[in-house]
């Protein structure tokens, strides 16, 4: 190759100039790429649009959020009605009750009934409780509601549908003093079941806790509707 | 052939190794002067393959086209044209051509 000697200053200095443009160019390149990987300009355009068309969505339901809040203000009135449909855990100062089968031994020609507590015996206590303004009432850690119900299971009550047998724990939540008072009034229910010997023992504290009612809210045949005059 | 590898390598070295960065904005002029580059380089040894290697045209070909290929892009974006991808194609185009018959030189040596 004469002719390529001929030159070869030349084109070892048009080399030179070469080389430099191709590694110039690589190291641009690769940083161009360092900070956003290999995601192309039109995908990145692409992001940064629905981006932004998503923070103005959520700024207008953050927006629309505040709006209703003020509007609703309902949260003091659903926090009482949580608490009067048994649907929330409270805490507060109250008593607690046992109250365990009779002890004594049952004389002959008796009915051995008398002697074990009935679902009667319970509603009696529960309906002095209330009586005396109860605020929260559990048996055996089910929650009183509206809908409970108190009865007699075969040797077990039923509450809530759940069965449990005795001691029996009342815990309720309310005026201690008037608890106890209303439970140990002369006559009252305490002296009555003192009679067959039924154990009932009263704990006042100044922290009883109440747990929530656990069953489904499900109603299959009421339906709410408008109020009535006259309960017509 | 040695002495234009030497040159290739020495400029590889100095470009890595220096400081210079091409901004964004000409990044697409610079990557189309580099093609015009190349494209000058495999004419110019297919030229001396042929026998009709001449060093001036060598030269100011290297410089000229890679500058000219960058000035055409930039008019192109003024114009609003995308001159680019045309260079890209017609240097790309021509250096596999010139690629191809310097291969079939080397084979038939």
């Amino acid at each position: 190759m004469p002719s390529l000697k001929k030159g070869s200053w030349s084109i070892a200095g048009v080399c030179v100039v070469l080389g430099f443009m191709l590694a110039v160019q690589f190291r641009t390149t690769e940083e161009m790429r360092l900070p956003d990987g290999d995601i192309s300009w039109q995908r990145m355009e692409e992001l940064t649009d629905r981006l932004r068309a998503l923070e103005e969505e959520r700024d207008s339901l953050k927006e629309a959020l505040r709006v209703a809040g003020e509007e609703g203000n309902a949260s003091p009135r659903d926090e009482q009605l949580k608490i009067l449909a048994g649907r929330t855990a409270l805490i507060g100062p109250g008593v607690t009750i046992r109250l365990d089968d009779s002890n004594q031994k049952v004389k002959v020609g008796e009915n051995p009934n008398l002697y074990v507590i009935h679902d009667d015996d319970l509603l009696k206590v529960i309906n002095e409780l209330r009586a005396a303004g109860a605020e929260a009432i559990a048996v055996n850690n089910e929650r009183l509601t509206a809908t409970s119900e108190i009865r007699c299971a075969g040797p077990t009550l039923s509450v809530n549908n759940v069965r449990s047998a005795a001691p029996f724990e009342i815990k309720a939540i309310g005026n201690r003093q008037t608890l106890e008072g209303a439970l140990k009034m002369r006559g009252g229910v305490a002296d009555s079941l003192k009679i067959w010997g039924i154990e009932l023992s009263i704990d006042s504290a100044e922290e009883i806790y109440i747990p929530p009612y656990k069953g489904s809210g499900k109603f299959t045949y009421a339906v709410a509707t408008e109020e009535k005059e006259g309960g017509a | 052939m040695i002495l234009p590898l030497l040159g290739l390598f020495l400029g590889l070295i100095l470009g890595a190794f220096s400081p210079v960065v091409i901004p964004v904005a000409y990044a697409k002029f610079f990557s189309v002067a580099l093609l015009a580059s190349l494209d000058t380089v495999f004419g110019g040894l297919k030229a001396a393959h042929r026998e009709q290697f001449d060093n001036t045209v060598f030269v100011s070909g290297f410089f000229l086209n890679a500058l000219l290929a960058a000035f055409l892009v930039y008019i192109g974006d003024r114009l609003g044209l995308d001159l680019y991808y045309v260079a890209l194609l017609a240097f790309g185009f021509r250096s596999f051509k010139n690629l191809a018959i310097l291969r079939r030189y080397y084979l038939h040596k």
